[in-house]
């Protein structure tokens, strides 16, 4: 990446691939300013960018314990740290019951990042434009972070915090993401502007995940600091969802456009949301 | 760091920095230079290449990281000095403009075609989403691969 790192201290980076758990938290206590590498799609391009190397690098792509499958138990579908996007799309599980996931995960990027990244990345990376956090607030989704010894699970919607902030810990690292297989039918669709189709950013970005009862949840991204979930009905107005949003101006839109988008975009999706669930056979 | 990795089906070690991405050990290390730099942020495509079979960006892998793993590059797509069917496809069909995108697309258009023999043009495009020609030659690119996909590359 360039001709020199720049850690600033004139030592040569380190880099790991530990092999354990154990391995990985001793390397983690030893080099608190590590950085965590697992697919590389975002952390290479910003070390590129400006940020330079850090003191090291741990790679997480050969922790045992780490999985890099879908697995589902009882009620619950676990995607592990190591998955990366192309697995997670492909996956029985995930294509059966959370079908704006598998949208969501075939936007990012390209196949070339998709057969590279992870979604624990993804999250991890804390961007406001993420495409695959706003799906897993609208379905519930929960982190569970290890640290040595200890775990803990909290739900994505507060795990992302700020725009490349989340709640992880120093020594805590993202174990896997855990889905609640919804209990009622459901019907749910994901929706994305963009200025073209391929490796682009969101405008903006939103899941809706509707219920027989008519109740909607919305999800929305890259319309304020951090991806938000919206609990309304099916047949509420939804000019009001664009008061929950506090969208910038960037180079992909102004403000003022995304905000007049949320609730079109909203529409759009919602109805295909509702008509999934309405299919006959979508039981 | 030494690290050792099967390049185009040969074990290879040497020796890099942490620092080093895949493409800059390709192409400056092991003169490997069909795999082309540009935009170096995961954008382009132009450095394509198969790490254990599937389509990366070389320029968003570290060399380290590949220790122990296979990768195989446009150079290594021909045998005994014949083109592979999707190679000769894009000649036969000119797709082939400037040429600087050429090995990009050609090695993610062999992933395509490994994990979908018979793609329809809108999973051609989709497949090649991530790689970009400034000459704005992607008709006939997309030509090219279904070609190669009648042909019957990818269903060996």
């Amino acid at each position: 990446l360039g001709s020199e790192p720049r850690t600033g201290t004139g030592v040569r980076p380190l880099y790991a691939r530990p092999e354990s758990l154990d391995e990985l938290f001793d390397l983690l206590r030893a080099h608190p300013a590590a950085r965590l590498l697992a697919g590389g799609t975002d952390l290479l391009v910003r070390l590129r960018k400006g940020s330079g190397m850090p003191p090291a690098l741990v790679d997480l792509k050969r922790v045992a314990e780490l999985s890099n499958r879908v697995v589902r138990t009882g009620n619950v579908i676990r995607i592990g740290a190591r998955a990366v996007l192309t697995d997670i799309a492909a996956e029985t599980p995930i294509r059966e019951q959370f079908p704006a996931l598998v949208e969501a995960t075939l936007v990012v990027g390209s196949v070339q990042i998709r057969n590279r990244a992870t979604i624990a990345g993804n999250i991890c990376n804390a961007s406001p434009a993420a495409d695959t956090t706003p799906a897993l607030i609208a379905y519930d989704a929960c982190v569970t972070l290890i640290s040595r010894g200890q775990s803990r699970t909290l739900p994505v919607e507060q795990f992302v915090a700020g725009p490349g902030r989340t709640l992880l810990a120093p020594g805590e690292i993202v174990a896997s993401i855990d889905l609640p297989v919804p209990a009622e039918h459901t019907g749910s669709a994901f929706g994305r502007l963009t200025r073209r189709h391929g490796v682009d950013l969101a405008i903006v970005n939103l899941c809706c995940v509707v219920r027989e009862s008519g109740s909607a949840r919305f999800a929305f991204g890259a319309v304020g600091p951090r991806p938000f979930a919206v609990n309304t009905r099916q047949d509420a107005p939804l000019g009001e969802l664009a008061t929950y949003a506090r969208p910038i101006s960037d180079l992909r839109a102004g403000a003022d456009y995304r905000l007049a988008m949320v609730p079109v975009l909203a529409r759009r999706t919602l109805n295909t949301a509702v008509s999934r669930m309405q299919a006959p056979g979508s039981r | 760091m030494t690290i050792t990795l099967t390049v185009n089906g040969s074990p290879r070690t040497l020796d890099c920095e942490v620092h080093h991405s895949l493409l800059e050990v390709l192409r400056d290390r092991l003169g490997l230079t069909g795999t082309k730099e540009c935009c170096g942020e995961g954008e382009c495509g132009a450095c394509t290449v198969l790490l254990n079979g599937r389509a990366v960006n070389a320029c968003l892998v570290l060399a380290v990281e590949c220790d122990g793993e296979a990768v195989r590059t446009v150079e290594g797509l021909a045998a005994d000095g014949h083109l592979d069917p999707l190679q000769q496809a894009f000649v036969d069909t000119a797709a082939v403009q400037c040429g600087f995108c050429i090995p990009g697309m050609i090695v993610a258009a062999h992933y395509l075609l490994s994990t979908n023999p018979c793609p329809s043009v809108e999973e051609i495009k989709d497949g090649l989403a991530g790689n970009l020609c400034r000459c704005a030659g992607y008709s006939r690119i997309v030509s090219a691969v279904r070609m190669a996909a009648e042909k019957g590359q990818g269903q060996d």
